[in-house]
Order: structure tokens, then sequence, then C-alpha cells
């Protein structure tokens, strides 16, 4: 397909115009909405972030990763400490924070592709906790009770400003900026590649597809852009400590997102996150908080009932919806013209 | 210098040596024949000479490069592709976007490789269900995909793993024009078959392998006659009634 | 500091012991079916509550509700291939592991609303104290009756996979089970009987550990996921494995604690994990 061919035909998807009519009205959004709200937003369009980089490796390289909450906390932690160290702006520490995080999904990468479904998973999640005892007790970078971040003069340089706008319309381009690559990867090469080794590896391997480059290169895209999240976060949050950047329950809140919303798709982490993010604050705010553990009675079960019947997520069901309309046109179209010959 | 050359290929899996100091050769153009009774080690050689595996003792050169224990990905680049005895389609792909996907080794932009993938559709005749899914296809469809996927990557040797299994004599007939043309078009073949009807006429020369050992290489005709042959196909007695195959000449 | 180092070895290969039993169900139901159950350590922390609960009342002491307990999670796990498992058998991957991980969480958010947060332990247990075996070593008693357990029990699991029928049936499906079908044994009911024992094993080990140990919603969390360790480091699906790499767990935590503090016990133990993962992915005795 041309890219001329390929954005025509992006056009003529409903979802196109959905999405793009969304987004114009995301767009005016701070003007509408503000205070806790806006907040909350900003939570969901950081998370829809997150779950599209998670499912540049989940999705599409087919690795479960239950760690990806660590680029996020390597990112947060590199800006924190890079400013108290040596005083650095925060968008180096947020060049930082990438170089680290591409470094560390490099090592995971590397020895543990070759591991299956399960023991990938038990292997990042292990990552998660070598790095959350590690910041723990790490005094020099806050240890158990965290970091602040210096709060300086509102200003795009340094990355810090008085109202939440602003904040808004970054993390708004993140996310565009992670759409768009997860786009651009579905309809190259790439996109071909993932989806045959997904299939099956051995005659992937058999028409000259090198399977660990094609994963580590998903796994380290997932790991950048998870971080520069993270450094988002911490200069909009303005704190971090060990419990709210490395928890294991990050990571699976990134991956249920994904996962729901439809693991593999453009927009599913989007919808996923549009659903999971405010569960999670209204059951924060209206069921008495994470230490009910109501909200994991219901997360869990939503988990469940999801792998269950509908691992494909949302957007996956829906695709699978309209497909089937479109073979059922095209065989009563067959029909019609076997009869009329 | 052949194409393909093998020197003293052993492979063992602990106790069981399944290949058993293995020489062989492929002359460029040539089309050679692998038979051999069952478990004789046709699709191990296969899998060691594509980088599945890797011999313990002995070496396996292609285009004059040593490619023993090199990984498999590399080899195909280097020009070899190979098919496998249980067809693998890309199930949930349809049969162009597979086809692609051996493309876009040689083609790695995906106007490009669509071209390629149109053309090699037309070629083994699988235009018209181009956006069939790979798990709507026949069994003979599934194996001319594979054909396809493998002819994108515009390969110089083609291992051919049983390409005639479970197909009824008409399929085999297709088959074995599809591979008269394929041979035309330059690529050289190794063919693993036990149809003998089919790989006697089509092959250059036939290599025998019994118990991993390689016992007769040479022209279709001396092959049929060799004793040793009949002997590991059909057991002692059948020597002495003077050949089991009649090749028609 | 020999003195001392006697102590801690002891107590690692005590604790290693623990991790033995609560590894040992969850390789099984990995070697029988290859899911890897990750609400493993919520099936000990329910174990572990309900050996609570019914030392309030009727006023059991854990080591007397053992069978009671055992039972009780042997049906969860049940319950969980009949509802659950059985729906994901022949679906991806993916989906098997976040059908157990959201029971998991499911679990373990169930606990936390119905009992809260805090810590509880056993008051009054039946067996306590420890034994002075010698000057410098302390063994804690119902870690000891623990141990002494967690021996018996991978003993007699071993012999019932190796020398019964049942048991060689159960390794038969675990080793082709279409094979195994073709022959007459009847699959789904091995399945049944591998999560009875998985999660059986992983009660008792729930019904000890509450003798001597905090109960808490959270509790799963780390014995689990140590648990996870154990069963691949020792190798999916091998009960030799398991208990060696219990075992060598066990004395990396006691000696890694020792000697760089408690914060960091754990951390050796997931460093050598990852030595692992490198050097032999398969663990030590395992076979994929």
């Amino acid at each position: 397909m041309t890219d001329n061919n390929l954005i025509k035909k992006l056009w003529q998807r409903p979802s196109t115009i959905i999405v793009t009519l969304l987004f114009l009205f995301l767009l005016v959004v701070p003007k509408i909405v503000t205070g806790y709200y806006l907040h909350a937003v900003i939570l969901i369009i950081m998370y829809a972030t997150l779950g599209t980089a998670w499912n540049w490796i989940g999705g599409f390289a087919g690795q479960m990763s239950l760690g990806n909450a660590v680029y996020f906390g390597l990112g947060a932690y590199a800006t924190a400490c890079s400013q108290l160290w040596w005083g650095w702006n925060p968008w180096l520490g947020l060049l930082l924070g990438i170089v680290l995080s591409g470094i560390v999904a490099f090592l995971i990468g590397l020895p543990c592709f070759r591991l299956k479904g399960h023991y990938f998973a038990i292997a990042t999640m292990a990552v998660g906790e070598i790095v959350n005892i590690i910041f723990t007790n790490w005094d020099a970078a806050g240890g158990a009770s965290g970091l602040y971040l210096t709060i300086k003069e509102s200003s795009l340089l340094n990355f810090q400003f008085a109202s939440k706008v602003p904040y808004f319309y970054i993390v708004l381009v993140l996310l565009v900026l992670a759409t768009a690559i997860t786009i651009w990867l579905k309809n190259s090469r790439s996109g071909y590649y993932f989806r045959a080794i997904k299939e099956d590896p051995e005659a992937a391997k058999a028409l000259g597809i090198n399977l660990v480059n094609r994963k580590l290169m998903a796994i380290i895209l997932s790991g950048t852009v998870s971080s520069v999240a993270g450094s988002f976060w911490i200069n909009y949050m303005l704190f971090i400590d060990p419990p709210s950047a490395f928890l294991i329950m990050t990571s699976v809140q990134i991956a249920l997102i994904a996962v729901m919303g439809g693991m593999g798709t453009v927009w599913g982490p989007i919808v996923g996150a549009s659903i999971i993010i405010p569960l999670s604050e209204g059951s924060r705010m209206f069921l008495g908080g994470t230490g009910s553990g109501i909200d994991l009675v219901i997360y869990g079960l939503l988990i469940m009932l999801v792998a269950i019947y509908q691992p494909g997520g949302i957007v996956g069901a829906v695709n699978n919806y309209t497909k089937k309309r479109q073979s059922k046109k095209k065989a009563t179209l067959k029909a019609v013209q076997e009869v009329s010959e | 210098m052949a194409l393909l050359e093998l020197h003293n290929v052993t492979k063992r899996f602990g106790g069981l040596t399944a290949l058993d100091s293995v020489d062989l050769k492929v002359e460029k153009g040539e089309i050679v024949g692998l038979i051999g009774p069952n478990g004789a080690g046709k699709t191990t050689l296969f899998a060691n000479i594509a980088g599945y595996q890797k011999p313990e003792v002995g070496k396996i050169i292609f285009k004059g490069k040593d490619i023993t224990g090199m990984p498999t990905h590399k080899i195909a680049h280097m020009g070899m592709a190979r098919t496998f005895q249980v067809v693998k389609p890309f199930s949930d792909m349809n049969v162009l976007e597979n086809v692609m996907v051996g493309a876009l080794m040689r083609r790695p932009k995906v106007k490009d490789a669509h071209k390629k993938a149109m053309e090699v559709l037309e070629f083994v005749g699988l235009s018209e269900k181009a956006d069939f899914l790979g798990k709507e296809l026949t069994v003979a469809n599934k194996k001319r995909l594979e054909l396809a996927r493998t002819l994108a990557t515009e390969p110089e040797l083609l291992l051919l793993d049983e390409v005639m299994a479970g197909l009824n004599p008409t399929e085999v007939q297709a088959a074995v024009e599809l591979v008269h043309s394929i041979h035309k078009q330059g690529i050289t073949l190794l063919v693993i078959e036990h149809v003998m009807e089919v790989i006697m006429p089509i092959s250059d020369r036939v290599a025998v392998l019994n118990y991993g050992k390689k016992i007769a290489d040479s022209l279709p005709k001396e092959v049929v006659n060799n004793p040793e042959v009949i002997k590991a196909y059909l057991g002692d007695d059948a020597v002495e009634d003077g050949g089991a195959y009649n090749v028609g000449n | 500091m020999s003195e001392v180092i006697l102590q801690v070895v002891g107590s690692g290969v005590l604790w290693g012991f623990i991790f033995v039993l609560s590894a040992l169900g969850l390789t099984i139901i990995f070697g029988v079916m290859d899911i890897c159950n990750f609400a493993h350590g919520d099936f000990l922390m329910m174990a572990m509550f309900l050996a609570f609960w019914l030392s309030v009342w009727p006023g059991l002491d854990p080591m007397l509700s053992l069978p009671i307990v055992a039972i009780a999670i042997a049906l969860l796990g049940v319950a969980t291939y009949w509802l659950l498992i059985r729906h994901v058998l022949k679906a991806s991957g993916m989906a098997q592991i976040f059908v157990t991980f959201g029971l998991m969480i499911f679990l373990r958010g169930l606990a936390q609303a119905l009992w809260g947060a805090d810590y509880r332990s056993i008051t009054d247990p039946l067996v306590q104290g420890s034994w002075n075996i010698m000057p410098n070593l302390s063994l804690s008693k119902p870690q000891v009756v623990a141990a002494l357990c967690a021996i018996v029990a991978t003993i007699l699991v071993y012999l019932f996979m190796t020398k019964t029928r049942t048991g060689l049936a159960l390794q038969a499906v675990s080793e082709d089970k279409d094979a195994a079908s073709l022959m007459g044994i009847p699959v789904q009911k091995m399945y049944i009987l591998a999560w009875i024992i998985g999660a059986g094993c992983v009660g008792i080990a729930g019904g000890l550990l509450s003798e001597f140990y905090y109960i808490y919603p959270e509790v799963g969390m780390v014995y689990g996921f140590l648990a996870f360790i154990t069963v691949a480091l020792g190798g999916f699906g091998s009960i030799k494995g398991v208990f060696y790499a219990g075992l060598i767990i066990g004395m990396v935590q006691a000696l890694g604690g020792f000697f760089f503090g408690s914060a960091y016990q754990y951390l050796l133990v997931y460093g050598l994990y990852f030595v692992c993962v490198v050097v032999r992915p398969q663990g030590l005795m395992g076979r994929r």
C-alpha cells in the first residue's frame, strides 16, 4: 500500500473519525474541566500512554511483561535524582531516564526472551521487586520516604507549571506520539514481522526474521516511552516514592489497561484507560480507598472475565464484530453473483 | 564449488546417532532428491542444514561460506529457504499477508513487498484466494501458500520437506508441475519425498539415507536398482527378486 | 561469628523446607497441565486465614485443623479449575496468565474487604517455643514441625507420583495428554486431581505457617512470589527440583539477610533467580 492509500484507508474507517473528533474535543477539555477532574483526565491520558507502550512488547512482540512500572519509575527517579545530586534540568533528567530505561530493557530482554510466557512474566516481576528493594533502601535516592522535586518558577524549561493545563497538553502530545508510533509499527514491516513471530516463531525464522532483534526493539521502545511518562509524572506530582513507582500492581494495571482495551490494537489502551482509571479512582474515592480491597475485587473479576470471554479486549471484540459483518456481506455478494451467472 | 556441501555431518541426540558422517553435494541448478525409510534422518538433515540444529561433527558449506550452526534467519538471508513437513501457515493472517512476510525479507518497503507477493501468488496460482485466512485453506492450498511464502524470499536453494504428503493424485500432479516451474526459474532444489513415482522422474540425482547414513547417491535409475537401497526399504528377501521399483523410462 | 552462622543456617534450612512445601503444589499443577497458578500465594493466604478463624471458633489449633484446611483449599483448587482454568485451556498463554492473575487480585481484595489489612496471629499456639539443640542452635518448634511435615509431604507426593498407577497416569498426562487420553487415561479427571494435590499441599503449608507467622492479606504476595522463584529455579514440573531449590532459596535468604541486612535478603534470592535464568533457563532439573 502506498502511503497515500494508507491515509485514505485510515480515513474510511469509522474509528479514525471517532478518534479525530475525540481528539479535537480533548483539545478544548481544559476549558471545560478543571480541578480534580482535569487531574483524572491527565491520569487517563498518561496511563493510556503507558498501556500503548506496553502493547509494543505485550501485544505486538507477544511477551507478557509484568514489570513495565520499572521503566516508569526509573524515568521519575532519573529526573528527581539528577536534580537532587547534580542540579540537572528536568529535561536532561528525562533524557537520562530514557537512556537508563533503554539499557534496563535491553538487559532484561536479552536473557529473558527465550523464556516461555509465564517464565518471562515472573522474570519481569522479579526485576520489579529487585528495583523496588534497591530504591527503598537507597537513602541517597530518598529511601522509603521518597523524593520531592524542588519547586521552581513555572516555565517549559523547568517543566513546572502553576496550573494543570500545560501538563494536560504535554501528556496529550505524549499520547499522540505513542499512538503514532503504534500506527507506524503496525503498518510497517515490523508489524507484519511481529504478527508472524506471534503466530509461528519457527516459520518466522525460516523467512529471515531475527526474533531477538525484533523483540529487543519492542522492549526498548516500550521502556523508553514508559520512562518519558515517568518523567512527566514526577514533574507533575513533584513527588515520587518506591511504592508509587515500582509496585507490581502498577505494572498489572498497565497490562490490564492494554489487555482489556485490546491487546495489539491501536486504540485499545486508550479505551482501556478510559475505563480502568475512572474505576480505580472512583473506587478509591467512594469505596473507601485502596485499603478496602473492593476495588481489587472488581479488578480481579474484570481480569478473569476478560481473560475467559474476550481476550481480544473491547477493541478486539468490536473488530471481530465488524469482520463478521464484512464476511457476511462478502458471502451474500458472492451468492448473488453465483445466482446471476 | 557446489552450491551446498555437507562434509561428514554427524548429529547425536544423547545416545542416538541421527546422522552419521553424511557427505552431500548439491550443484547449482540441480534437483536432488532425498529419500529413505521413516526415521532415516531426512528431516533432521534439513534441520541441521537450515540452522535449527547444530551437528556435533562436520561442516555445512553454502555458497562457499561455512554455515554450520549459523542462526536460521541468517541462513535465510543468504538465500536458503525451506518448507516444513507439517505446514505452518500464519493462520490468522490472510494469504497475501502470509506471502508478504516472506517478501519483506528482500523488500523492506511494504509497497514493494506487496507487489512481489502478488507476483508470487500469481505464479503459484493462489491469486484468487488472496484474502482468505491461512486457516481457511485446504491442505493442498496451504502447501501452495507455504511454497509461495518461501519463494517470496527469492531463494537460491529451496529445501522441500515432503511437499506431496497428504495430497491426492490430482494435487500431486499440480505440485510436480509447480516444482518444475520453480526449477525453471533457476532455483536449486533439495527435495525430501516418500512418493517414489514423483521423486524419481523429477530428480537429477537421488541420495538415500538409512539410519542416519547415506547409502546411495547417484542417478535415480541406479538408486532404484541398488541392493542396499532395496534392502533398506523392503528387507533382505526383496534383493533376490531383483529390484522393487520399475521406473518407466 | 561461627556460632551465629550455625543459627542462621539452621533457620535457613527450616525456611527452605517451608518454601518446598508451598512450591510443591505449584510445580505439580504446572507439570501436569502447563498452567502457572499466579494465585498460588493467595491460596496460601486463604489457608492461613481459614486456620486463623478456625482457631477463633471453634478454637482449633492450626495443627489440629490441618486436615480441614487442606481439604478446604483443595476444594478451592478444584473450583478454580472448574470455573476458570477449564475455559482457557485452549486459549493463548496470555489468557491463561491473566486468568490466574485476576484470581490472585480477586482473592487478595476479598480478604482485605472481609477481614481488613491488619496483621493477626494465633494466640497461644499448640506448638510454640524452641528447642535448644546446642548452645548456639535454637530452633523454633513450630518451624521444625512445619519442616518435618514438608519433608513427609514431599516424600508422600513423590512416591505417589512415581509408584502408584494414578501417579504414573498423572505423569503420562504431563508428558503428552493426547497420547495419555488415547490410552484410556481420563485427562480431565487427572487435571482435577492435579489441582487437588497442588492446592492441598499449599493448604497444608498455609496451615503450618499460620502457627508461627503473621496472617494478613498481603502475605500471599511475598510467599507466592517465592514459590514461583522456587519452582522456576528447580524447574517447572520437577518435584526433586523444587526440593533442592527450596532449600537453596532458604539458605540464600537466611545468609543474605545475615550478611547484608534483612532488607536485602530477598534481593539476593531474586538475583540468584536471574543468574539461573541466564545460565540455565529450564531450572536445575526442568525439562522444558
